[in-house]
């Protein structure tokens, strides 16, 4: 295997230390199930969020095999429940938990230059809950799935579907609790635990991104565990909430499921905002253009998420003047986004910039993000989203936020603190072929979907006109090159652990705390507290040189 | 057989073509929003990659103005959209009286169509080309949802209530209509075809299905068979609302709101009269809940729309 080894970027020059770091401190099995280490836990969640993303992925594979062919491969039942499990095992098991219960949960103390999370053994219990509500959705899979949309609604859910319902539902309110616990933690963390020096305007803006998701997961995520409270009543005690036939309403699951389920879609979004805001700085080497913006823009994307949920139920019988309210904060709520598109452009703006595999990731992200946001600007708009609503253009929309972009941030920030996490290089030049091929194969995949839901193709169909065809083939085809670039960091980063050179501190010359110590970390994180006296991304690019959060300058 | 890959679809209605203007608005603005993106990223990553001898000096710090410039114009921008996308939507939704007026029930998983002349059909729905045909449409089980692509119409069917959509065909043809809220297993083989006919060839066709009772008669026989004439006629000594020109007029309920006597609301009315009694009137009415099945109601319905109503205020 070749591997690019050329170092283009200082060291750093963290002195290397005698003392174990965190993954070598201690051995054993418990030492591992019981561990209150941030960084140990992060890594529990890593492993188990990577299965679940590629059972997920199983599932999407079926799916896209069987509409290939507009006679398809699988029974329609199959195929129901194959859309149904991927849409909850994506959302809950993989999207909600992707960044922040890896990334966030190993490096937000170490960013704000703490030695832990305020509450080590929630974190645990955490990751154990999470894993339980896996279990459970695991026994709904494998004993035939779920089969009425990972949306649930009434009445189909609670009188009609005959697949797993409750199982599923109950994984995910299970789940919440995971989340709701992860959220908590970061919140008391970011307030507490800052470093002397660590204002909130010097904050990283991962750790602005990580706030602002957690204040939206502690809030939205009760509702949901009410939400599938009264769906598992309804479902077994017909309590007629939601049953027309004694007088309750579906449209009510729908304004309750979507009060959650808004905000979840900025769950998965935020986070990887932030990473991108770390990613861009680094590899432009130059200060992020609009800090004080960007972290405005976030928080009130995080507000203005509560206020758009019923923008899914245009077409569902809720008044016009509701209709036309939620339009416009529709609106609203896309402005900041769109600020952030062009803070992060123009952050490249007299850089220096260095095309490493994370900048690729991250360039993408930015790319499929506007993508998405445009076509979601295009739902927004109401006589619009009467015609595409319900069909594969509503599909492309969201699988180029959820997928293109939060993934691609995903495997962005996976490449980036990697060496950090593992201590690790990894082959660099394979890494930029992965990152390639991941935008390739993921424009390829879901392009094509914007055209077949403005010709009309519906969403949740085993079946199609075969007319169609081409679209549907070449989206198949995609997904297939989508498939392999999602495999492959899992080949290359699983050799570099053994074979790969070791890292030092610093390997991307980046100005974080977490970049000031020795990699893989010790178990405390630092030697000393460290002293914050500079705003983050301290980069020069006239020089090339860099100053980290500590004052440290490095020259170019 | 071959066939050149499809990429717009068909506009056949007066519906349509609004819709289309709009969407093609905002194609044309999301190209340009992408291509600025794309032109600004391509120019700096060549400009200042890293071996680059360009100059970085006097690098932009103070960003503010540029910030409040592009917050603005994108918010006027968002505004149009929001303005224009909202009034063809308030125009789309609140549907006229029809030319026509078609019943729709929607059962898992197929379309029943019913004529106002007593005509059926499953899974197909004719109309004559330019006139508004203004469709009622209930759910017999789950939500289900109608959607016209060459159209650009969609409606959720919501059991428990009836929604009203409408549509102007303005091209004769025929196109392809299917459900597009997730229902069952069979969901996506919930579809069927809009034929759209000349006048002549529409009234043809009608006679052509075998002239049955018109639903309004239909619903005549069901409103004596399940005991509504006994109260509503108005030779009846129980004291109820008379039916009479009650369509489309403004009902004045006993717990003090107003509603609009629509089909949602005379549907609501006989599945459910305790929540709906109007004001003056004893609170006498049985539950039709669960006993009469929605393509009744839909009869029904018709029935009482027949009886006469305010032509103007439906809007």
């Amino acid at each position: 295997m070749s591997v690019t080894t050329v170092e283009r970027v200082p060291q750093g020059d963290a002195p290397v230390s005698a003392e174990p770091n965190y993954l070598t401190a201690e051995h054993t099995v418990a030492s591992w199930l019981l561990t209150k280490d941030h960084k140990r836990i992060a890594l529990l969640f890593f492993a188990s969020i990577t299965f679940f993303f590629f059972i997920g992925g199983i599932a999407a594979t079926l799916m896209r095999l069987n509409l290939a062919t507009p006679g398809g491969l699988l029974q329609p039942a199959v195929y129901n429940r194959m859309f149904t499990m991927h849409g909850i095992i994506m959302v809950w098991f993989f999207l909600i938990p992707s960044i922040p219960a890896t990334f966030g949960n190993f490096f937000i103390p170490m960013m704000i230059g703490a030695k832990d999370l305020a509450f080590p053994r929630i974190n645990l219990a955490s990751w154990y809950v999470f894993n339980l509500s896996g279990l459970v959705v695991l026994y709904a899979l494998i004993m035939g799935g779920a089969n009425a949309g990972w949306t649930f609604y009434t009445p189909l859910s609670t009188v009609y579907a005959n697949g797993y319902v409750f199982a599923a539902a109950f994984a995910v309110f299970i789940n919440g609790f995971s989340s709701i616990m992860t959220a908590l933690n970061f919140v008391v963390t970011i307030h507490r635990m800052r470093a002397p020096g660590m204002t909130w305007m010097r904050l990283p803006l991962f750790v602005w991104a990580i706030y602002a998701v957690s204040v939206v997961m502690l809030t939205a995520t009760p509702v949901l565990a009410m939400d599938t409270f009264l769906l598992a009543a309804e479902r077994f005690m017909g309590i007629g909430l939601f049953d027309p036939n004694h007088g309750g309403d579906p449209l009510l699951w729908q304004h309750m499921f979507w009060f959650y389920s808004h905000p979840a879609v900025y769950i998965m979004i935020l986070p990887s905002m932030g990473v991108v805001s770390e990613i861009i700085p680094c590899y432009a080497r130059r200060p992020i253009f609009g800090y004080a913006g960007m972290t405005i823009a976030l928080m009130s994307i995080a507000i203005l998420s509560f206020f758009v949920w019923a923008h899914h139920m245009f077409v569902a019988g809720i008044s016009i003047y509701s209709a036309v309210f939620f339009s416009l904060m529709t609106f609203f709520v896309a402005v900041p986004s769109a600020i952030k598109v062009f803070n992060w452009t123009v952050s490249l703006h007299k850089g220096r910039i260095v095309f490493d595999a994370a900048m690729l990731y991250a360039l993408g992200f930015v790319l499929l993000f506007t993508l998405g946001g445009v076509t979601g600007l295009m739902l927004a708009t109401l006589a619009v989203d009467v015609d595409v609503h319900g069909t594969y253009f509503v599909v492309a929309h969201f699988h180029y936020i959820m997928v293109g972009a939060t993934v691609s941030a995903f495997f962005g920030a996976l490449h980036f603190w990697w060496p950090k996490m593992t201590g690790r290089m990894f082959p660099e030049s394979w890494a930029r072929f992965a990152a390639i091929l991941t935008y390739v194969g993921f424009n390829l995949t879901f392009f094509p979907q914007f055209i077949l839901g403005y010709l009309g193709m519906p969403r949740r169909s085993y079946t199609y006109p075969a007319q169609w065809q081409s679209w549907n083939l070449l989206s198949s085809a995609g997904a297939s090159i989508l498939a392999v670039a999602y495999l492959l960091p899992l080949l290359y980063l699983g050799w570099s652990l053994i074979w790969g050179r070791r890292a030092g501190a610093n390997p991307w010359g980046a100005t974080g705390l977490e970049w000031i110590t020795a990699s893989p970390p010790p178990p405390h994180n630092f030697e000393r507290t460290p002293i914050v006296t500079l705003d983050p991304y301290a980069y020069d690019p006239e020089t090339g040189g860099y100053t980290t959060q500590e004052g440290t300058l490095h020259a170019g | 057989m071959y066939r050149w890959i499809p990429f717009w679809p068909k506009t056949a209605a007066v519906t349509a073509i609004p819709v289309n203007n709009l969407y093609v608005a905002e194609l044309v603005l999301s190209a340009l929003i992408m291509a600025t993106v794309v032109a600004m990223m391509l120019t700096f990553c060549v400009r200042y990659r890293r071996n680059s001898d360009a100059s970085r000096a006097n690098l932009t710090e103070k960003s503010w103005h540029f910030e409040v410039a592009w917050t603005t114009a994108t918010l006027a921008a968002f505004l149009v959209l929001f303005v224009w996308g909202a009034s063809i939507y308030i125009w789309l939704y609140q549907a006229p009286r029809g030319d026509e007026e078609i019943y729709v029930v929607a059962q898992r998983w197929m379309w029943k169509i019913e004529h106002p002349g007593g005509q059926r059909e499953i899974d197909a729905l004719h109309v004559p080309v330019d006139k508004t045909i203004r469709l009622a449409m209930a759910s017999a089980d789950v939500i289900h949802s109608f959607f016209v692509p060459a159209f650009r119409i969609k409606h959720d069917v919501v059991p428990g209530t009836i929604e009203t959509l409408w549509f102007q065909a303005d091209k004769t043809g025929t196109f392809f209509f299917a459900c597009t809220q997730f229902c069952g297993v069979q969901h996506a083989t919930m579809q069927g075809k809009v034929v759209v006919m000349s006048a002549p060839d529409y009234a043809r066709w009608l006679t052509e299905q075998g002239v049955q009772e018109s639903l309004a008669q239909q619903g005549e026989e069901l409103f004596r068979a399940r005991g509504c004439s006994g109260c509503h006629d108005p030779s009846s000594t129980v004291h109820a609302p008379s039916l009479f020109g009650l369509y489309g007029t403004i009902v004045h309920l006993q717990d003090g709101s107003i509603r609009l006597a629509d089909e949602a609301y005379i549907h609501d009315c006989i599945l459910n009269p305790r929540s709906f009694t109007v004001a003056g009137y004893p609170p006498i009415m049985p539950d039709f809940s669960g006993q009469i099945d929605e393509g009744d109601v839909l009869k029904i319905i018709a029935y009482i729309k027949s009886l006469g109503g305010a032509q103007e205020t439906l809007e």
